[in-house]
């Protein structure tokens, strides 16, 4: 008798589920392109612009982004021991917001120089980067004299606090079209991102996978609490500075390229769990990539409105959609599984 | 056989425990000397409040001691990194664990930790100790349910089995028997005597159960306000330990029959 399950075939589907969607998701979109087209231009005999330079890249960003949050949040719901817990409990969004509030919106308060270079999408990817990075900083500092992990989950909601109420006071003092640059932002985006920019990406991506992948064991054992962890050899400050290490570097990135994606990174994990009914993170990790992968997909699909112009904010996408499918497991399993 | 009653497992030499407080130290228990040896079941005993707790947590190195020395197989404790403490010494605490989403014999594979690599992959031999450490407790029948699903009775055995798992010379566990009916209570005392008499190993638990402890116990450490005491069952009666528990005014102790008597 097997003493884990090993979860082949959910596996198996999940994988050819997560090609399926890649494959729709690259045909769908406001240009319908015939499907010998689709297959040619991602062998190679045939080049097409939209595929090659627009649907492509998306479609990646939408697999990079719907993983690494399932998986932040994943690692945060196993560190925090609570449900509720995602991604973004650690302030990061909020610091990335901070930044990029800072850069749309300050232009104004700092002027001059500042002003020429804020239409360029590398200033918010930076901006971004280093308000998360910041406040992750801070956070790190603190997780390092505070001994109960609860307080941090605690402190990170307080930065989140303190960060919107710092938007708040900036967007009071600026002008409509600032306003608006801020607010789309915050609708996210998988469509931006050039080549280029997703290589950068996948980089600091699998910085946060690889981090994530080593921890496995530590996750593992602190299923039993932190006091067993201690007693089963686990040093719980340095495996806790690693988790939250690789949330950042994921939440992190994915926030500054994409803006901040609601709600993926928080149900994820317990739409896995729902189909995957273990705690063991060896299974859980890849389950949750390939779930986050395809939710996103479907997700990006749908915000496209095939053949029409119109592009709905993913942000609202994800929650609208995901949301409900979420009360829908609960209320059917009744059992949230933690 | 070996000469299994004069190999000590554990040791404290003039241990003072308590709590620092910025510049304050709170003293709870001082001059301490006790000495766990192999094969042996020693009962802790002591009213709420007496340091019983501390003392426990003190010996598997959650908290510093203040002073005094701990010997873990005639090594000071503080030698030892977390990983080699965790091979020599297993917990049942009385927290309750964080995921109850895990099967029975997955915790119980957790005591495994600190023998596996880096992705806690089981070997064979993993295997085959966490099935050994499921027949010991008997709780076969659990093997497949998941943790939400068991009674605090069953869950108590999960966990002892879970420390056996961890394979260490000496398993502490504090307070196994609270919230468990009486039936349960028994079985659990009886399930580590049973324990340490087919494994060899030494286990240490604290327990309000006095009179069960003292039927079952090879070795009992009595803590009361002015000392710490330790000594076979027997001994300690004739000595009168156990009236120095309480105060007098509403149980007294029974030296006749090892219990302790309302007073009417």
């Amino acid at each position: 008798m097997p003493e884990t399950k090993t979860y082949k075939l959910p596996f198996l589907l999940l994988s050819i589920l997560l090609i399926i969607c890649f494959f729709a998701n690259i045909s769908l979109g406001s240009v319908s392109i015939p499907f010998k087209t689709i297959f040619e231009s991602l062998t190679g005999t045939t080049d097409n612009y939209i595929i090659q330079a627009y649907r492509l890249p998306k479609a990646f960003t939408a697999i990079l982004v719907g993983s690494g949050l399932g998986i932040s949040g994943l690692l945060m719901q196993t560190l925090f021991r609570n449900p509720l817990a995602g991604p973004f409990v650690l302030g990061i969004t909020s610091g990335a917001s901070l930044g990029v509030a800072l850069i749309i919106m300050g232009a104004s308060v700092f002027g001059g120089v500042f002003a020429t270079l804020l239409i360029s999408k590398w200033s918010i990817v930076i901006a971004a980067s280093l308000g998360s990075f910041l406040v992750l900083l801070i956070v790190l500092i603190v997780s390092a004299k505070v001994r109960d992990t609860m307080a941090i989950l605690i402190i990170g909601l307080m930065f989140g606090s303190i960060t919107a109420a710092i938007v708040s006071v900036l967007s009071y003092f600026s002008s409509a079209e600032q306003l608006q640059q801020y607010i789309f932002w915050g609708f996210g985006s998988l469509g931006n991102l050039s080549w280029q920019e997703l290589g950068v990406f996948f980089i600091i991506y699998s910085f946060g996978i690889l981090i994530s992948i080593l921890s496995i064991k530590g996750l593992n054992t602190l299923l039993l609490g932190e006091n067993y962890a201690k007693s089963l050899g686990l040093n719980i400050k340095q495996s806790r500075l690693i988790i939250i290490i690789a949330t950042s570097l994921l939440a992190g990135t994915i926030t500054a390229f994409a803006g901040p994606i609601a709600f993926i990174g928080l149900a994820i994990p317990h739409l896995t769990r729902q189909i995957f009914n273990t705690a063991n993170h060896k299974i859980l990790l890849p389950a949750v990539f390939l779930f986050g992968a395809i939710i996103m997909l479907i997700c990006d699909s749908i915000a496209q409105i095939p053949n029409s112009d119109y592009t709905l904010p993913i942000n609202a996408i994800t929650s609208l959609i995901g949301a409900p499918v979420v009360i829908w497991l609960l209320v059917r399993k009744r059992k949230m599984l933690f | 056989m070996e000469n299994k009653n004069q190999h000590t497992i554990l040791k404290t030499k003039n241990l003072t425990i308590g709590y620092t407080s910025k510049k304050e130290e709170n003293t709870i228990a001082t001059n301490i000397n006790i000495v766990l040896k192999k094969g042996e079941l020693i009962g802790l005993v002591g009213g709420n409040g007496i340091g019983k707790s501390t003392l426990l947590r003190t010996i598997s190195q959650v908290q510093p001691k203040l002073s005094g020395s701990i010997f873990l197989n005639e090594k000071p404790l503080e030698n030892y990194t977390n990983l080699d403490l965790a091979k020599s010494m297993s917990l049942v605490l009385t927290e309750s664990i964080s995921s109850k989403n895990l099967s029975v014999f997955e915790l119980i594979a957790l005591g495994r930790q600190p023998y596996t690599n880096w992705v806690g992959n089981l070997s064979n031999t993993d295997i085959t100790i966490v099935n050994n450490a499921i027949s010991q407790t008997n709780i076969e029948d659990l093997k497949h349910k998941k943790c939400f699903e068991l009674s605090d009775g069953q869950l108590q055995k999960v966990m002892i089995a879970r420390a056996l798992a961890q394979d260490t010379d000496l398993i502490i566990l504090d307070e196994p028997t609270t919230h468990l009916d009486m039936y349960h209570k028994v079985y659990i005392l009886k399930l580590l005597q049973k324990l340490v008499k087919e494994t060899g190993k030494t286990i240490l638990f604290s327990s309000h159960e006095i009179d069960l402890a003292i039927q079952l116990c090879d070795t009992m450490i009595v803590m009361n306000k002015t000392e710490v005491t330790s000594n076979s069952p027997c001994l300690l009666i004739q000595q009168g330990t156990f009236s120095t528990l309480f105060p007098e005014d509403l149980i007294s102790f029974d030296a006749t029959t090892g219990t302790f008597r309302v007073k009417k």
